[in-house]
């Protein structure tokens, strides 16, 4: 059974129309990594997946998803730990996501204080809590060191063994997989 | 989720800036005596009046922080795909900003009174107005802050259309103040429902275009 599937979906963003006609698959244990200039839909296409986004014409049908972008969703003002304790059923689940991405030594620490490759982690670690077989993962890799990279590899290969899926946009090349590309174009 | 984020938005609110827009009312309270001497009479009969126009301004403290850093920190996304209806954000973060906002001003309320002289009775009649007004003025609140999150200037465009729209409320809470037999209260407390009603709508519907 399919995780995502779009059918002749069409994009209207920005006032101009970003795509259209597009169709996409999302077996279980398949990632797929969007690739594309700037502008040319790529964050749009992954918010269209999550459902944040209604598309202009098609049809979006997707399991549960968990998306990590740009931005962390984590309160600013808390300790790391507290932030990510918000979207998680228990403490330990908290422990387990911080011990996974190494940021055990970050728990207390104000998400305020995190830097743009620490919030990134934070990030993926929320994506951990969300239990969701389905990954929405926009420049997952920005501001992170080559270790950080590696680990995220490693995330990545182990959800897609267990079954999920990922749909992932990067300008950088992804570890964790081989990567079924979709080249988007201006 | 949703009794989380209410814990959440309160427990912000408290360990954050709860307590300005109860200081700011204070402040006003103090300075009507100033501006309007010390006539005890006049204080008394302008008194209920002035407290609500000192409610209304202190409602405006908050407004920035109710909507836009959860917006900016993609948190509403995050909500919604947990489940959430932005209906059932806003009622949440309604109920959370009344806590937080309508129980300290009906306290800071009793030293208010003392300040402008009002009788017992007279303070009775404010609090029973700011208890069945204050739940509607947090509605109002955080509809605004819907509308105008995200936006440039979003403080001073938040206030020039929050204030226009809390009017039927000032004159039926200030009215029932002042004079009990006159129904303005039925009228507030109607005004208050209506609020509390639509304002989740209007803030879904903001939040959900904020979304495209």
């Amino acid at each position: 059974m399919s995780l995502l599937r779009l059918d002749q979906v069409a994009c209207w963003r920005g006032g101009r129309l970003l795509f259209e006609g597009f169709d996409l698959t999302l077996e279980p244990g398949q990632g797929v990594l969007v690739t594309g200039p700037n502008g040319t839909g790529k964050s749009s296409l992954l918010r269209l997946a999550a459902g944040l986004l209604t598309p202009l014409s098609g049809r979006v049908t997707s399991a549960a998803v968990a998306l990590a972008d740009e931005r962390s969703a984590l309160d600013a003002e808390l300790t790391l730990a507290r932030a990510l304790g918000f979207w998680a059923s228990s403490a330990a689940a908290v422990e387990a996501a911080l011990d996974r991405l190494d940021l055990p030594a970050l728990a207390d620490v104000p998400v305020r204080m995190l830097s743009t490759g620490q919030l990134r982690r934070a990030a993926m670690a929320r994506v951990l809590l969300a239990h969701a077989p389905l990954w929405l993962l926009d420049e997952p890799a920005n501001g992170l060191d080559a270790e950080a990279v590696e680990r995220l590899g490693g995330i990545i290969a182990d959800h897609l063994q267990a079954g999920g899926a990922i749909l992932a946009a990067s300008h950088q090349p992804l570890p964790g997989t081989a990567w079924r590309k979709l080249a988007l174009a201006a | 989720m949703i009794g989380r984020l209410i814990f959440r938005d309160l427990r912000r609110a408290l360990g954050g800036s709860a307590l300005l827009p109860v200081i700011f009312f204070l402040l006003v309270a103090a300075l009507v005596p100033f501006a309007v001497g010390p006539d005890g009479k006049l204080l008394a009969r302008v008194g209920p009046g002035l407290l609500w126009v000192a409610a209304l301004t202190a409602a405006l403290l908050p407004l920035e922080r109710l909507v836009e850093p959860d917006r900016a920190a993609g948190m509403l996304d995050q909500l919604a795909l947990k489940g959430l209806s932005m209906e059932e954000v806003a009622v949440a973060k309604i109920l959370a900003h009344w806590l937080s906002f309508g129980p300290p001003l009906l306290i800071a309320a009793i030293p208010a009174s003392v300040l402008l002289g009002l009788s017992g009775e007279a303070l009775s009649r404010t609090l029973l107005t700011l208890a069945i007004g204050t739940p509607g003025l947090a509605a109002l609140a955080v509809a605004v802050a819907s509308l105008t999150s995200g936006l440039r200037q979003a403080s001073a465009l938040g206030s020039l259309l929050l204030l226009p729209l809390a009017i039927p409320l000032l004159i039926f809470a200030a009215s029932a103040a002042g004079d009990p037999k006159a129904g303005a209260l039925q009228l507030e407390a109607a005004v208050s429902l209506f609020l509390l009603v639509g304002a989740p709508f209007v803030s879904a519907a903001a939040l959900r275009a904020a979304r495209t």
